[in-house]
């Protein structure tokens, strides 16, 4: 399919493969060039992971002050899971809501850009990254004037006797995972434009050609080749939002508390890094088995 | 030409012939160009002919510096330039799809070479240049705004300023359409009559090779197959790869048993013919009686065939209309098949699909190469091969 | 028939432009609660307009100061990150080695952990190494998460690069250096720069790592965090107006310059003459 895709564009022979990179001389330099930046990511990112999965092993009944042992305590994994797991399945529940959500409306959005969009093909995309221009949390406040109870948007929902006359969206699940959705949709949008803005619009033409109804061309020629996009797009979007707890902190109320918020109190205010550790530990867990079990029924791994 | 010759200490000097001896380059088990030896005389423009992964590449690269031989000499006059680093070394090239510098302007372009050996007064050389291959008011422009053709001749001038030595083409007119190959062969030719610099021409166009190269060398699997004047390897090939890389032959396997006097009598499919010994590349064994397709005729009756002609008996089973000639393809009586091409002269008339001929040639134009037993069936270039000059 | 027709060819134009005014809704809050004067400290509400919040924008003095240090540890932490990604990047597109699959994993993992997963075990080896938190484990946990964008950023500009370009410098007499710095380094400068943009705005913006890593040092987004819980000063709005308008003016006069060079450079009829004065003018500035 992809060799259709390509159309050449001059009338004249390819280029030759690129030379091979030199060998030999500077066998070394590779590695020297590397040292920097690998020794930070192993410093700083690798060796942390270890130290947390060490710190999950650590006697609860210790404290910060005085001080961990490290007593392999397996226990205090079904210990957080059954003292936390609404909080684990809110995690879930709600980015898949959100993810759900963000497809419907990023696919659309994506698909316009890429495909019809003409000569605003640049201004569209530079408002989709507009967003991103300012502060994650400062945008995430102006949500709370947008569904305030007070406000123009509550007030018309309440008119229309969607919502009852004391009915809010502030400080609901909705507030929350209309946030999530919010934050996180323009990951979702670039790589699956990106995607199908490579997607040639002559064979768009040909599936029509071929008696394909609009609806059959987008399920047997546009969603099969905008696949790699979307399924970056769709990482890139759950695993921030599965880990996020800035947006049910502001939003929401303790009643939407995601494990973000539990692992941010135990490290943070509850000082108890055993259970902060193993929740981490858990998390990360869940969210490569999501991933990888995603990615084998979507049926590429090629995209790690 | 004058303002150079300060700064360029010993370029200008006769470099002397280029020699390549038993130059080998291995990529870990593939031997890309084996044991190769050969002299390039000075001022000679030389073309390298082969299909895609023959070692051409490979063996310009090398003459470039910019491929490590894995053993051998690329000598210049005397010198071993084969260990030098490429900007040390008096040769340039012109790259395959030109690799101009996009961040540079024309001008620039054709400039870096003279201002990385430190000339400062570079531009009455640089509007020579351009005025050489006909770009005079392009300087200020950038490459991608160039068109392909102009592009090359940016490539050539940014090469030919330096006045290297050696000039080195890697398929300098791959990327160009038909039309526009055809008037840079003529004017590449030109340029070269007039700077006198020896020009390595790469190419895998035989054509192209042989409008404008004195010397062609056919290449294949890292070796030289055959060298010379493109009309002595035309005419008279030293391989059964010769003769149907370098347009097509009928090559039929046959049987000599040695020469009888200045002939050398062959039998083929149980035919007697022969060929004057001074056109047998091998006079004994198992041989190929090659004709190539023109110069083989095609007449309707025995009767026909011209005194001291020889002949074989057939029917017409393709023919096809090309504008300069007519190419039929004759089913012989042993069920091979011969390839003749007819110009459209106006004398005589087409013959139809199924009509029977007898196809005759003059034994001096035939030729008999080498075989190796075991090989024994015929080689024929077929009508559906790639026709004459064009290019994958 | 014809009404569906034209609905069939314009929905998918309209749901999208409705998604992109679900996108930008919070941006126009931001800026008009950037002229608000809020009835109270906890009030989100719109109220009365003032030029009050653009007039002193500093009224609350530690918010301007996380400001400042929100600048400072992006700056250190871009230019860390730009250096060791850009060297990594070339390490992966132009040599051999062993190992490079690791180097790869090691690059990508970053990228796919959750932020909360990378704060929280940084935390742990800090608090377990007894290093005191502060400025420097900010800067040391952005680097750490920048450095795989760079990497990806550069390498993909590098990996575009005709290496016949390399080839025809030395061929032209450049030695390495200066191929490197006349042909490579302007090439690639592009990628660098776009990398270097993405690396300070990750850290401008970051919230979850530098939470954990902080200590007493409170960056921009810290303190509208803290400030969420107190009550917000209507001047966050003003910064965050601000810091949108810079980063629109930016992205417009980059892309405002790459069509007036394409415009300048494309038709001008070549006239006897004249590009021999414009070839000599260019030859005095460049480098040689």
């Amino acid at each position: 399919m992809t060799a259709l895709a390509h159309v050449p564009t001059s009338t004249g022979q390819p280029p030759g493969p690129p030379p091979p990179p030199r060998r030999g001389r500077h066998r070394l330099l590779p590695y020297l060039l590397l040292l920097p930046g690998a020794a930070w990511l192993l410093l700083f990112f690798a060796v942390p992971l270890f130290q947390l999965a060490a710190a999950s092993l650590y006697d609860p009944s210790g404290s910060l002050a005085t001080g961990y042992a490290l007593t392999w305590a397996f226990g205090n994994y079904p210990d957080v899971l059954q003292a936390y797991w609404p909080q684990f399945a809110r995690s879930f529940g709600y980015a898949g809501i959100a993810l759900v959500l963000a497809l419907l409306m990023g696919y659309p959005l994506a698909y316009a850009i890429a495909q019809k969009a003409g000569r605003w093909k640049n201004l569209l995309l530079v408002c989709v990254v507009a967003p991103m221009f300012t502060s994650f949390l400062v945008r995430t406040l102006a949500w709370k004037t947008i569904l305030s109870d007070n406000g123009a948007l509550v007030g018309l929902l309440r008119d229309v006797h969607l919502l009852g006359p004391d009915g809010r969206l502030l400080a609901t699940p909705i507030a929350v995972i209309l946030g999530l959705t919010y934050n996180f949709l323009p990951f979702l949008v670039l790589p699956l434009y990106a995607s199908l803005e490579r997607l040639d619009h002559r064979l768009l033409e040909a599936a029509g050609d071929l008696y394909a109804s609009p609806v059959q061309t987008f399920r047997r020629v546009t969603l099969p080749l905008s696949m790699p996009g979307l399924i970056a797009g769709t990482l890139l979007f759950f695993i921030p939002a599965t880990g996020d707890y800035i947006n049910a902190e502001l939003l929401g109320t303790p009643n939407e508390y995601m494990i973000g918020n539990v692992i941010d109190s135990a490290f943070l205010v509850r000082l108890d890094y055993p259970q902060g550790a193993a929740l981490s530990f858990l998390l990360m867990a869940a969210i490569l088995a999501v991933v990888f079990g995603y990615l084998r029924r979507a049926g590429t791994e090629e995209v790690l | 030409m004058t303002g150079m010759s300060a700064k360029t200490t010993g370029r200008d000097a006769p470099a002397g012939d280029l020699r390549l001896v038993n130059l080998t380059k291995r990529f870990g088990i593939f031997t890309a160009v084996d044991d190769l030896g050969l002299t390039i005389p000075q001022g000679s423009f030389f073309a390298l002919l082969g299909a895609s992964g023959c070692g051409k590449t490979t063996t310009l690269r090398m003459i470039a510096g910019l491929e490590q031989p894995t053993s051998g000499q690329v000598l210049l006059g005397d010198r071993d330039i084969a260990r030098l680093r490429p900007y040390k070394r008096p040769v340039n090239t012109v790259f395959q799809s030109y690799a101009l510098f996009p961040h540079l302007n024309i001008f620039e372009n054709v400039a870096f070479g003279l201002r990385r050996r430190g000339i400062r007064s570079v531009d009455d050389e640089v509007m020579r240049m351009l005025a050489l291959v006909q770009l005079d008011d392009f300087g200020h422009r950038r490459p991608a705004q160039l068109s392909g053709g102009q592009q090359q001749r940016v490539a050539l001038a940014r090469a030919l300023i330096n006045q290297p030595q050696v000039l080195l083409l890697d398929e300098p007119l791959g990327a160009l359409d038909l039309k526009l190959r055809r008037q840079m062969q003529i004017e590449l030719k030109r340029i070269q009559t007039e700077v006198g610099i020896t020009f390595v021409h790469v190419t895998h166009d035989q054509e192209e090779a042989m409008t404008m190269a004195d010397t062609v060398a056919v290449m294949n699997a890292g070796r030289i197959e055959q060298l010379g004047a493109p009309a002595d390897i035309y005419e008279y090939p030293g391989t059964a790869f010769v003769a149907n890389f370098l347009g097509q032959s009928n090559l039929l396997a046959a049987e000599a048993a040695g020469p009888a006097g200045s002939e050398v009598p062959v039998t083929a499919h149980g035919a007697n013919f022969s060929v004057p010994a001074d056109r047998a590349r091998a006079d004994r064994g198992t041989v190929y009686l090659g004709v190539r397709p023109e110069k083989l005729h095609l007449a309707d009756s025995a009767d026909r065939v011209p005194a001291g002609h020889q002949h074989v008996t057939g029917v017409v089973t393709d023919a096809s209309y090309v504008g300069v000639s007519t190419q039929y393809l004759v089913r012989t009586g042993w069920g091979g098949e011969l390839s003749a091409f007819a110009a459209n002269s106006g004398l005589g008339g087409r013959l139809p699909v199924g009509a029977s001929v007898v196809a005759h040639w003059d034994p001096r134009h035939a030729f008999l190469l080498p075989r190796k037993p075991g090989q024994d069936d015929d080689r024929t270039a077929g009508l559906l091969d790639e026709p004459v000059g064009a290019s994958s | 028939m014809r009404f569906s027709r034209w609905l069939a060819d314009r929905w998918v134009m309209g749901v999208a432009l409705l998604v992109l005014g679900y996108l930008s809704l919070p941006i126009a809050v931001v800026a008009a609660l950037s002229f608000n004067r809020p009835s109270s400290r906890l009030s989100y509400d719109f109220n009365e307009f003032t030029l009050d919040n653009w007039r002193q924008p500093c009224a609350t003095s530690d918010m301007c100061d996380s400001v400042l240090r929100s600048v400072q540890i992006g700056f250190i932490s871009t230019v860390v990150a730009t250096v060791l990604g850009t060297l990594m990047a070339f390490a992966l597109v132009r040599h051999r080695f062993t190992g490079r699959s690791g180097i790869n994993l090691l690059i990508f993992l970053p990228m796919a952990t959750p932020e909360l997963v990378m704060g929280t075990s940084l935390l742990a080896l800090f608090v377990s190494a007894g290093v005191p938190q502060g400025f420097w484990t900010v800067v040391i946990a952005h680097v750490m998460f920048c450095v795989s964008f760079v990497v990806v950023t550069v390498k993909a500009r590098l990996a575009g690069m005709d290496r016949r370009l390399e080839e025809a410098a030395a061929d032209l007499y450049a030695g390495p250096w200066q191929t490197f710095r006349l042909v490579t380094l302007p090439l690639v400068l592009p990628g660098i720069v776009a990398a270097a943009l993405l690396a300070f705005s990750l850290s401008f913006d970051d919230f979850i790592i530098t939470n954990f890593n902080a200590g007493t040092t409170v960056t921009f987004p810290m303190y509208v965090w803290g400030a969420a819980q107190r009550g917000i000063p209507p001047q966050v709005n003003v910064i965050g107006t601000a810091m949108f308008v810079i980063a629109l003016l930016l992205v417009g006069l980059t892309s405002l310059r790459g069509r007036r060079s394409r415009r300048a450079a494309l038709p001008v009829a070549p006239t006897a003459g004249r590009p021999v004065t414009s070839a000599t003018g260019r030859r005095a500035k460049s480098p040689s």
